[in-house]
């Protein structure tokens, strides 16, 4: 049993503070970290985005904002809580806790690591730029052809075009690293399926990216052609078909709803066995329910073109594949509850949180059910119902799951907890800002209010629920403020965490909080699911949790690590060095992207940001991986 | 620890009430609702819903209830020393929670398989009326191919769609710009204008509308700027209030040969023509066609009671203010406009003086 030992240490200290060292950095926590602030500051703009648009909706023919900034906010709302929001404050969790989880010292490719992140960057700072370069996409993020198309002078929809690209091959890299880690860095003993759901959902989504991703990069090329080089993939009078663009847009769309969804769930498959002192109820159905939803998720794409004009077989075939999805669906939701099924729970705020998502998603989850009812789905399609679905799956769902990893693993981060009590104030803010906004979504849709519209005139039953989603959005800011506030305060002051605040099961609350650079002093041998867990509990005859023997509460397991295998042996562990290749190969890329949105003069931007990465990647590819192989 | 639990109780009960009081308020809805169905088709969607609607009811409040039992029941008690049992799982439920659901979803997907194809049957023979319906940035045009007048033009209307009661009307529909949908709630659910594609929607309705208050529509696909503003109505009618208005509609609007009318007829010729369309008759009895078919056709414009998508009302001050400059009423971008190659984004202010707008008003008030 081998206690910290003082020569065992990282050979580089790595210096810890200062910009250089973050803009050089290719440690997974940092980055990690720098997913979650970037996504923090894009939730809170497009929130404000938000507002904004709640507030135009608030009365009918208000005139706070035109048209045309209605238009483009509510566009720019959903790009950024998709792209810039959702998928980093994942990857932000799966970036810190994938390698820690499966007890590795880091990811697979630490500097494609860092480039994820500097292109992801790149492409939300491309993105809005566009605000002050002559308007926002003002299309919607589903982009559609040929409304698209129609205006190629103007560059709003080239800025859609090339800034979901660049954040494309952020996620593309990421997912290809994540699965390199879950494939090749696992430590001893960790199968995969002793790996926490968390883990599994990282994987999963990394497929479902790398398979869907190139889809929608191909249609934003058409597109970017037919804007920009003449060509007619989506100009029917050419021969062109504007149907094509749906089609390969929800081929990734879709797929794209269960990348923003699956993590959160793996985080509330973490957080309910943890708080309900049980493991999870059916990991393996968890598991092989994610895996299914993720299959079952390419061939669902065409719900969304119900009232496109497929025809009656294509929409029956399509109708009953959504249906479908909803059994696997249900079986999470089933074994969620299970896992609290005679638990013993603490309803801390992580919990609350957890809890809140499996109520709200259900929600989410049944109106998804109605929307695969295609004839009923023609009334609620493009209509104030579907606005009102898709928050209860992403926020109710998603932002729910993630503000629970949030309070779950900040003390992970910091060292520190997060405030209970204040907590626990954001948490019910945000449950009653969050249904007073959204729930009466429903009701709006189904009386005939479409998406979209930037006024509705007096007289069609619009207004009251619509003045009840605006108190409801304003409810939710101030609850993000309280959340703010809490983050920043309890960063400072909150109570010490130490390494296991939760009594928790898996690796990361074997190790220090935060943990060293190098996650693990050694390798740990893993021996079944929430190892770490039983190294501090073991059932008697009745199947009831008793503390080990030897151990008595759980803190000195903590720094019981056993030895593993792939220990370097002479008391070195090696990390890899820092490098400012990746952000540099990332400021090239964005570089070129500027430059296509600004054609023909934008070519010599073009060619000095292909020239950068290109000498971005040359010095990667011959910078020694750690200082000491020079 | 009993007053926060306290707390929490209330708050939930809150939170449902809220929910209650949603949900209770179904019924209440305007005439723009898919839950007030005023004809066949859409009262099958409704009661499609209906099914799946209370369906869902009774799956919520089981897990929603299995839930919040499980929290208040489970719920730490710091005075016991409580171990639970580590269950790590039960084939016979996963079995179970799978094959419940799935023989549910089997029995909504009969009736939704049955639907989706009564629902898209394109309805044919002697009784069905065909219209066209073709999307504009942001207007809707309605063409009537089973009637032509003297120049041999089909009917051709703009904003409001004149239908009969009780009759299968089939819908022809296309777009001339982007993407638009049609969507009349009480009488079917929405369909995709797509350009260069046609596609069909059926129009059943059950009793005639007043003519002052007929049933609102909308487009449904986000078209750009005016795509809030672009609206119609569907005016049902007797059968003999349709034959009426049919033969009113297939006259020739007369060309004036006097007073203001007769400067809006010069104006008319001279600027509206550019892109407006009307069959006139001549002072000496000829009928023709004039002007070109890229705006809402202007025959008979005034009896149309809406105008601008259907955005307002016409009268004689609003008629003013869109004639002084369309973009201050209706959000447009009418600089962009090609209409060489078809894209009209909106009239443009074309500069007129005070006689002007009084004539063209006087002479559209003729045209009634």
């Amino acid at each position: 049993m081998a206690v910290t030992t003082p020569e065992l240490t990282a050979t580089e200290p790595h210096g810890p503070t200062g910009l250089w060292s973050w803009i050089t950095t290719v440690d997974h926590k940092r980055i990690g970290i720098m997913y979650g602030i970037t996504a923090l500051v894009f939730f809170v703009v497009g929130g404000l985005e938000a507002l904004l648009l709640r507030l135009q909706l608030a009365s009918p023919n208000a005139e706070v904002l035109s048209a045309d900034a209605y238009n483009q906010l509510f566009t720019m709302h959903g790009l950024t809580m998709v792209f810039m929001v959702v998928m980093p404050i994942a990857a932000a969790f799966s970036n810190y806790f994938l390698p820690i989880m499966l007890g590795a010292r880091d990811v697979a490719f630490p500097r494609l690591n860092a480039l994820s992140y500097w292109v992801f960057v790149g492409a939300g700072l491309f993105m809005y730029s566009s605000f002050i370069l002559g308007g926002a996409p003002d299309g919607a993020w589903v982009g559609y052809a040929p409304l698209s198309t129609q205006l190629p002078e103007t560059v709003r929809m080239d800025f859609f075009a090339l800034g979901i690209q660049v954040a494309g091959i952020a996620s593309i890299a990421s997912s290809a690293n994540f699965i390199a880690t879950v494939f090749t860095m696992r430590a001893p003993g960790m199968t995969l399926m002793r790996m926490p759901v968390f883990a599994w959902m990282t994987l999963i989504v990394a497929f479902l990216l790398i398979f869907s991703l190139p889809i929608v990069g191909v249609g934003l090329w058409q597109m970017f052609f037919d804007r920009n080089f003449g060509s007619t993939f989506y100009l029917a009078a050419a021969g062109g078909d504007p149907l094509l663009w749906q089609h390969l847009f929800w081929l990734f769309g879709h797929p794209e709803v269960y990348v923003l969804i699956l993590p959160a769930m793996g985080i509330v498959s973490e957080v309910l066995p943890t708080f309900s002192r049980k493991p999870l109820f059916g990991y393996a159905f968890v598991v092989f329910a994610g895996i299914a939803i993720a299959f079952l998720g390419f061939g669902v794409w065409s719900h969304h073109m119900f009232t496109a004009g497929m025809g009656p077989l294509a929409e029956a075939g399509f109708a009953l594949s959504t249906m479908f999805i909803a059994v696997p669906t249900g079986i999470k939701i089933f074994n969620w509850i299970g896992t609290t099924w005679g638990g013993s729970l603490r309803l801390n705020t992580p919990m609350l949180f957890s809890l809140g998502f499996v109520a709200m998603f259900v929600i989410g989850g049944l109106s998804g059910v109605t929307h695969s009812i295609a004839p009923s789905d023609t009334q609620q399609h493009d209509s104030y119902y579907v606005v009102a679905h898709f928050h209860y799956v992403l926020f109710g769902g998603a932002i729910f799951g993630y503000m629970s990893g949030v309070y779950y693993w900040f003390p992970k981060w910091t060292g520190r907890m997060l405030n209970e009590t204040v907590g626990k104030w954001h948490f019910w803010l945000m449950m009653l800002g969050f249904n007073l906004t959204f729930a009466p979504m429903h009701l709006l849709g189904l009386n005939g209010m479409p998406r979209r519209i930037y006024t509705y005139p007096e007289g069609l039953g619009f207004e009251f629920w619509n003045f009840i989603a605006t108190l409801g959005a304003f409810t939710i800011a101030v609850s993000v403020l309280v959340f703010i506030v809490n983050l920043i305060w309890s960063k400072r002051k909150g109570d010490v965490a130490g390494p296991d605040p939760w009594d928790g099961r898996t690796l990361e609350w074997s190790i220090p909080s935060p943990p060293p650079e190098h996650n693990f002093d050694e390798v740990p041998v893993v021996r079944s699911v929430d190892d770490f867990w039983h190294r501090k509990y073991t059932e008697d005859e009745e199947g009831r949790l008793v503390p080990m023997p030897a151990v008595s509460g759980g803190a000195l397991a903590v720094d019981e690590t056993t030895t593993g295998g792939d220990d370097d042996g002479h008391g070195e562990i090696h990390m890899p060095s820092p490098s400012y290749y990746p952000a540099l190969t990332a400021v090239g890329m964005t570089v070129s992207a500027f430059g296509l949105t600004y054609t023909p003069w934008g070519w010599i931007a073009v060619g000095v940001g292909a020239v950068t990465m290109l000498l971005g990647l040359f010095g990667w590819a011959v910078e020694p991986v750690t200082k000491e192989d020079q | 620890m009993v007053k926060r639990s306290q707390m929490m109780r209330r708050r939930l009960v809150l939170l449902f009430a809220t929910l209650g009081l949603a949900l209770a308020s179904c019924s209440g809805s305007g005439d723009q609702s898919a839950l007030d169905p005023k004809g066949p088709i859409a009262r099958d969607i409704d009661n499609l819903w209906l099914l799946v609607f209370w369906i869902s009811v009774v799956v919520f409040v089981l897990v929603e209830v299995a839930l919040l039992y499980a929290i208040r029941k489970f719920r730490e008690r710091p005075d016991e020393d409580f171990r639970p049992k580590q269950i790590h799982g039960n084939t016979r439920l996963e079995v179970l929670w799978t094959a419940i659901p799935a023989v549910i979803l089997a029995v909504i997907a009969v009736p939704t398989v049955a639907g989706v194809f009564n629902v898209r049957e394109i309805p044919e023979g002697p009784d069905v009326l065909e219209v066209e319906v073709i999307g504009h940035q942001w207007w809707f045009e309605f063409r009537y191919p089973a009637y032509t007048n003297a120049a041999g033009e089909p009917l051709t209307t703009a904003s409001v769609l004149h239908i009969p009661e009780d009759v299968k009307v089939n819908l022809i529909m296309t777009s001339a710009d982007v993407i638009h949908s049609f969507w009349v709630p009480a009488l079917n659910g929405k369909r995709d204008l797509v350009p260069g594609n046609t596609s069909n929607l059926t129009l059943i309705a059950d009793d005639p509308t007043p003519s002052d208050d007929p049933l609102p529509g909308q487009c449904a696909e986000y078209c750009w700027l005016a795509h809030a503003d672009m609206r119609f109505k569907v005016d049902v009618d007797t059968q003999a209030e349709f034959d009426a208005w049919v033969a009113e509609q297939l006259e020739p609007v007369v060309v004036p040969t006097s007073g203001p009318e007769l400067e809006g007829w010069e104006t008319f010729q001279s600027v509206c023509t550019a892109c407006h369309q009307a069959t006139v008759q001549q002072p000496d009895g000829t009928v023709e066609t004039i002007g070109v078919s890229l705006a809402p056709n202007l025959g008979h414009f005034w009896g149309r009671g809406v105008f601008a998508g259907a955005k307002y009302e016409i009268t004689d001050d609003l008629m003013a203010q869109w004639l002084d400059n369309p973009s201050d009423l209706k959000p447009m971008d009418p600089d962009r406009n090609d209409i060489a190659n078809g894209r009209v984004l909106g009239m443009p202010d074309f500069g007129l003086d005070g006689t002007q707008i009084d004539g063209l008003i006087a002479l559209l008030k003729s045209w009634e």
